[in-house]
């Protein structure tokens, strides 16, 4: 996401809002069919395995119902017909920032991206479309063993490892979304951390759709082996369209033994895009697995980060955070599953709702029957801005074993007008104290936040509260 | 005695004519009027109910009351025609009664925020800042971990007056009115209150208006005047003696008072 070099043509107040004239050298028609899967395998020249597994997925997608929760009537409304579903815009994926064409890079200047990089990244890549155009990784990581690749060189270079893992944690047959995915994934970050290898600084990887109608597709698989530890963090921006565009991602993360993942995501999609990722982390002995998840744009994001506590003592953190204005729709939360016994989760979920936007909590946590001396807690706290704005919120608890230790607490706030005067007592505008009452809502998410993000994450909030009240 | 209607004193630092004021249709202030000059500090006293709140927030803005006559004037300013914050920019502060929590705002950073807004950016950076800030929360026996606390969240009522004393400090008002700042305080904090807003006020050209049921605080601060507000109006001006008259004999006394000029 870095948007804070602003670009110059910002569209409205989304100011990652501008797109570029679309310069592809392979762009598929519009529409679906298993030859397209077929094609996007072959132009990848991938092993026939994952030719095959893309080709199954491709049915059950499109023998599966669409979903009757969440927001039916939009999920109903998507056109799939209308999508394109594959995209190259460059010529491959570069490990120079000046091997990048022109354009593209100038996209990714103007978000800021390469400057970040230099700063505090271990590691960057950039996805334009469907492909990754830009790649590194620094170099002591890379001699220490740490693969970091887009995912479509993962599969080249280290075919037997995502064989492996690739649909274990996240099955096609999961749900719709991820049988599409399946079929159709481009791009997306592969990354193998070895046994006892600490990646001190956030590696990223950037998500752009530039083109109108566009699908993005990425896929991501994190290995973490055992006694090992990485933060991974996704930013997301899309050009402000009056059509559709479909992103749908696929998120596995393994955590072995002791090991610690990370995955920080700040979406900030434009108001014409869907946004329905499916991610899950799997956390074996002694492993912790944490999404910290930022969900600021989009028309419709269904997302509900999870976590398979399978190892004993495993731990299991999901932080969100939803904003929705008007047009918007988030349906966001997380789910927690305690296999194991003396494993732990906190779930800490917080919405703001403008503008008639609506946020909703989903939450499943489930204990099995053999999981002893388990620790669960869930926090969801809503903040509604004005009247025509909704909250709504569907826990779900199952559980089974009654040495279980369970918090579940749930708030729904308004912004009061003597909070308000209180802050504009102190010299503060009307905007300026509605955006410091929603910064100190977000500041439990924003301060797990790499400095440079949270930064932003409150300039993005504040802008967003510009002009809200009369 | 107050200032009859219409009379007009440029050297006031606030002038408060014939204001009339209310929530609804429900009239609160029936006729006030009251000067106080640069250096001054002056007390409104009264009971419950008498509009006292109501006065502090009509002169700071609060949206939710109206007025219906009468002027409000920060050095020959009109008040009235501002927004609460450019008010707090002119050197308008209120100290309130009940500070509101804002989970989340670090009071460090608020602090900070709030300087630059109302003495300018200079105001709020480097060495200069920080001396100051430490300075007067010594003054305010506050510790220094207090500045990674959220604003007024989970505040003892003891911390939350302190707080907004160092709110007075820094902002340095022009004019600092103190809605029951020391009510809920223990003896010690009403000393530790009463200090912060002697050095703010005394030998400034700043000035204060403390509102207050109880005599205890001006027995620190020894105002220049002393006001007593019954049924929203005015009913006897008097120096520190009127504040030990109200001790000794309540409010009572004055009730008739106010009857016999048909106020109460």
């Amino acid at each position: 996401m870095p948007v804070n070099q602003v670009a110059e043509e910002a569209v409205g107040d989304y100011k990652a809002g501008w797109h570029d004239p679309e310069n592809s050298s392979i762009r598929f028609d519009f529409g679906l069919s298993e030859q397209v899967v077929r094609e996007i395998s072959a132009i990848k020249e991938e092993p026939q395995w994952m030719t095959d597994i893309r080709v199954k997925a491709f049915h059950h997608f499109m023998e599966r119902p669409m979903p009757t929760w969440g927001s039916t009537e939009l999920l109903n409304s998507i056109k799939f017909d209308e999508i394109c579903y594959f995209l190259r815009s460059g010529e491959g994926t570069e490990d120079d920032w000046d091997d990048v064409p022109e354009a593209i890079r100038d996209t990714f200047d103007k978000l800021g991206i390469p400057e970040a990089e230099q700063k505090w990244l271990s590691g960057v890549t950039a996805q334009y479309e469907s492909e990754a155009v830009y790649h590194s990784i620094r170099e002591d990581l890379e001699k220490q063993g740490v693969i970091f690749l887009d995912m479509d060189s993962g599969l080249r270079e280290h075919e037997d490892i995502v064989k492996k893992y690739f649909c274990s944690i996240i099955p096609y047959q999961d749900n719709k979304f991820s049988a599409l995915n399946t079929a159709v994934w481009s791009g997306g970050s592969f990354i193998y951390v070895p046994k006892g290898v600490h990646v001190e600084m956030p590696v990223q990887a950037y998500f752009r759709i530039n083109a109108k109608n566009m699908g993005q597709f990425e896929r991501t698989l994190i290995i973490a082996d055992e006694g090992s530890s990485i933060h991974y963090v996704e930013g997301c921006t899309a050009p402000t369209y009056s059509t559709d565009s479909l992103h749908s991602a696929v998120v596995e993360l393994i955590a072995m033994p002791g090991a610690y993942i990370r995955y920080t995501t700040i979406q900030n999609w434009s108001n014409n895009v869907y946004n329905l990722v499916t991610k899950r982390g799997i956390a074996h002995e002694n492993a912790t697995v944490e999404w910290v998840d930022g969900n600021i744009g989009s028309k419709l994001t269904m997302k509900y980060p999870a976590v398979i506590l399978k190892g004993e003592g495993s731990h299991a953190e999901v932080i969100s955070v939803a904003y929705a204005g008007e047009g918007m729709h988030q349906d966001a939360g997380a789910k927690v599953h305690h296999l194991a016994s003396n494993t732990t989760s906190k779930i800490l979920s917080k919405s703001i709702t403008k503008d008639g936007g609506r946020g909703s909590y989903r939450g499943l946590v489930s204990v099995s029957r053999k999981a002893e001396n388990c620790k669960v807690n869930v926090v969801c706290d809503a903040l509604i801005l004005d009247e025509q704005s909704q909250s709504d919120t569907y826990p779900t608890m199952e559980i089974k074993n009654s040495s279980c230790r369970c918090e579940h607490e749930a708030s729904v706030s308004k912004v009061s007008d003597d909070q308000l005067f209180y802050l504009m007592s102190r010299g503060h505008s009307e905007n300026e104290a509605l955006a410091m009452i929603v910064n100190g809502f977000f500041e439990p998410f924003v301060r797990e936040l790499p400095m440079e993000y949270a930064v932003e994450l409150n300039q993005l909030m504040a802008l967003e509260m510009e002009g809200s009240i009369g | 005695m107050a200032m009859g209607h219409g009379e007009s004193n440029i050297e006031a630092l606030l002038e408060i004519q014939n204001l009339h004021a209310g929530i609804g249709d429900t009239q609160i202030l029936k006729g006030i009027n009251l000067s106080i000059a640069p250096g001054e500090i002056h007390a409104i006293m009264g009971r419950n109910g008498s509009g006292k709140t109501t006065a502090a927030n009509i002169i700071m803005g609060h949206p939710d009351f109206e007025v219906e006559e009468g002027d409000v004037l920060l050095s020959g300013e009109n008040l009235l025609e501002l927004e609460p914050w450019e008010r707090a920019r002119e050197g308008v502060f209120l100290s309130f009664q009940y500070p509101q929590a804002v989970p989340g705002l670090q009071v460090g950073n608020f602090l900070r925020k709030s300087v630059a807004s109302i003495r300018g950016e200079e105001a709020a950076k480097g060495a200069d800042f920080r001396g100051e800030l430490n300075a007067a929360m010594d003054t305010l026996d506050i510790p220094r971990n207090f500045l990674s606390r959220y604003v007024n969240d989970g505040f003892s009522g003891g911390e939350k007056k302190r707080f907004e004393i160092l709110q007075l400090l820094l902002l340095k008002p022009k004019l600092a009115i103190l809605d029951e700042t020391d009510s809920g305080l223990d003896i010690d904090g009403i000393k530790t209150v009463a200090a912060g807003i002697n050095a703010a006020v005394r030998g400034t050209d700043s000035a204060a208006l403390i509102i207050t049921h109880y005599s205890r605080i001006l027995e620190h601060v020894q105002p220049d005047k002393i006001h007593v507000l019954i049924g929203g109006q005015i009913v006897a001006t008097g120096g520190p003696e009127l504040a030990m008259q109200l001790e000794e004999r309540g409010y009572e006394w004055l009730d008739s008072k106010a009857e016999a000029e048909g106020i109460a």
